[in-house]
């Protein structure tokens, strides 16, 4: 089953649409609540990534019989040292975003935290892709 | 159906069928959508049902209810215990004094009062030690006051389950406490009934089958409102003094302010946030799901906006009750300290909450696969008006109730009427499908109606009552 979510950047006030339909989905299929909580704040905060950093981004979620797979591929200025981005504290983001309460540095980590497997790719000046898959029962 | 076992909960909230005219105003507010309507009228799904009371607000026609138990109860025990929020004195007018309201109570027949929310200081001291002695999951911790978003919790949100508080309400805490205080006066236990006098549908539903324990300690439940009337009746004849039974010792500045918006997160150092209503609960609960607030070590939930201020069986208004708590409040001692009464913080624990999950369209997973992608299928078709005159409180909701068997195609308004179009239908066979789930003469005309030309206000006229005198 496949969902689609566009993405605008710069909008906070729409940041969280696709892991609340995510969300919604998963619980109605019984996905295990833990399962689904990890999937979400994976998604969460990949979302609020490109409405932090991109112009616009595109998600799209499959969802399986026994896993989530889900790419996030946004048109923005990606990002020069993957490494470097997925230490806890390190953030590029603008005086006003972490004003706004996020942008402290702990996003990717988050991400990789709670995704089963991810995978980032990256082109500075063009953008970012990023792969999470989070499987329903453990291998 | 999957929801079969769930039957089992106890639920205080109940429609009345001879007033219901399944006018759908309480399948839009259900927080749970666990309303709908079956033969022309509201029905409840039992395992979605948090007692929250929203349908109760919403209905205009007063068909929903809660069951409370009879007051000439009371009278089966020699000593007669009114166990009440504080709530229930700062609703009244101001022109009726404490005393009067403590000298009602007992001409109805209770033999001792007590407010339900003392002595404080044993249930704080006990969350603060839970809080740092037991609790080892992710911050923050939820209160477990309020019975409804911990029902919600359970129902809606089940992976927070682990967050809540594993601590009882004050009602247990004051019956442990005035039972002491019987037992000190050399009373039986067997000969003492306490009653508990709550506000809230979701209370009494968490005493008849408590969340994470085996057994309520109260009695029985009296419905707030209906003692409110008793007050309002007598209150002005009795000249009012309080008296030895009277359970008032621990009556505190905290305690009294217990159940309103931030009455917990006051006694708690730390961040802490507060909020109130179903709406904004739900909102913050999502929030909290998706990994979206900040480190808040306290989360205090209200279902109620203006917490226990605006229970359902409240009969005052909530912010003036309020705003007379808050007056009422200032004579009274800060909480005294809960040393010495360690016997009473252990009745307090409770086990783990469970969740109980209740939106999956399957509990086979496979299953559930193919019931979504067939309702989403079902979506391409149905108009997305949400108008409820299907009887499930949206267009999705009737399609998942399609695939669960439980509603057709011809249950939407807008496809029959397609699909008399493209004549694949006949009228007549539309319009008894309307009947089906309306009720055979739903559409006859009828000026007893809302708003209609013989309306006689709330609920029916008895028979032989006769509506000309109106």
């Amino acid at each position: 089953m496949k969902l689609n979510f566009q993405v605008e950047g710069g909008n906070f006030a729409k940041a969280g649409v696709a892991s609340s339909e995510v969300k919604k989905v998963l619980k109605k299929l019984g996905v295990p609540p833990m399962v689904i909580r990890r999937i979400v704040v994976a998604l969460y905060e990949a979302e609020v990534n490109i409405v932090a950093h991109a112009q616009q981004g595109i998600i799209s979620v499959d969802v399986r019989h026994d896993k989530v797979e889900i790419e996030l591929r946004d048109k923005g200025p990606g990002i020069g040292d993957i490494s470097q981005a997925m230490q806890e504290g390190f953030s590029t983001a603008s005086e006003e975003v972490r004003a706004m309460g996020f942008g402290a540095g702990m996003g990717l980590p988050n991400i990789k935290k709670n995704a089963d497997e991810l995978n980032i790719e990256s082109k500075v000046g063009e953008g970012t892709t990023v792969h999470i898959t989070n499987y329903f029962a453990k291998p | 159906m999957n929801q079969s076992n769930q039957l089992e909960l106890h639920h205080a909230i109940k429609i009345a069928p001879d007033k219901c005219r399944a006018c759908t105003h309480c399948l839009q507010v259900c927080p749970t959508e666990a309303i709908r309507i079956r033969n022309g009228k509201a029905t409840i799904i039992p395992g979605r049902c948090v007692d929250c009371g929203e349908c109760h607000r919403a209905c205009p026609y007063h068909a929903f209810y809660v069951e409370q138990d009879d007051l000439s109860r009371i009278f089966d025990y020699k000593y007669r215990v009114a166990l009440f929020p504080a709530v229930f004195v700062s609703q009244f007018p101001e022109n009726i004094s404490e005393e009067q309201i403590y000298s009602v109570l007992k001409q109805i027949g209770f033999t001792h009062t007590c407010e339900v929310e003392q002595p404080i200081s044993v249930l704080i001291d006990s969350i603060k030690d839970f809080a740092q002695n037991e609790y080892d999951s992710e911050s923050p911790i939820i209160s477990s006051f309020c019975p409804a978003t911990v029902r919600l919790i359970q129902v809606k949100y089940p992976a927070l389950t682990d967050h809540l508080v594993l601590r009882n309400a004050p009602h247990d805490l004051a019956a442990w406490y005035v039972r002491q205080r019987l037992a000190e006066e050399g009373i039986d236990p067997s000969d003492a009934g306490i009653f508990y006098i709550t506000p809230c549908a979701a209370k009494i539903a968490a005493v008849k089958s408590p969340v994470g324990e085996k057994k309520s300690i109260v009695d029985g439940i009296i419905n707030m409102s209906e003692i409110y009337n008793q007050v309002m009746a007598k209150a002005t004849g009795v000249t009012g003094n309080f008296h030895s039974c009277d359970c008032r010792n621990e009556i505190s500045r905290e305690g009294i302010l217990w159940s309103l918006p931030e009455g917990e997160k006051a006694a708690f150092e730390g961040k802490s946030l507060s909020v109130d209503g179903m709406h904004n609960v739900i909102r913050i609960l999502e929030r909290l799901e998706d990994g979206d607030l900040p480190d808040i070590d306290f989360l205090e939930l209200r279902a109620c906006e203006e917490g226990c201020a605006g229970g359902i069986m409240m009969t005052g208004n909530r912010f003036l009750t309020a705003d007379r708590q808050h007056s009422r409040a200032k004579n009274f001692p800060k909480a005294q300290s809960s040393v010495g009464m360690e016997d009473l913080a252990e009745k307090l624990r409770i086990a783990p909450v469970q969740p109980r999950p209740m939106v999956h369209l399957d509990t086979d997973m496979e299953k559930a696969f193919a019931k979504m992608e067939k309702a989403r299928s079902i979506m391409c078709h149905l108009p997305g008006i949400d108008c409820g005159a299907c009887g499930a409180p949206s267009c999705l909701a009737l399609a998942e109730d399609m695939v669960r068997h439980e509603a057709r195609m011809t249950d939407c308004i807008y496809i029959q009427q397609l699909w008399q179009k493209e004549g694949k239908i006949s009228a007549e066979k539309a319009f008894r499908n309307l009947e089906k789930r309306w009720g055979e003469n739903r559409f006859d005309m009828d000026c007893s109606k809302r708003g209609a030309k013989n309306d006689n206000g709330f609920g029916l006229m008895n028979e032989g009552e006769d509506a000309d005198l109106y």
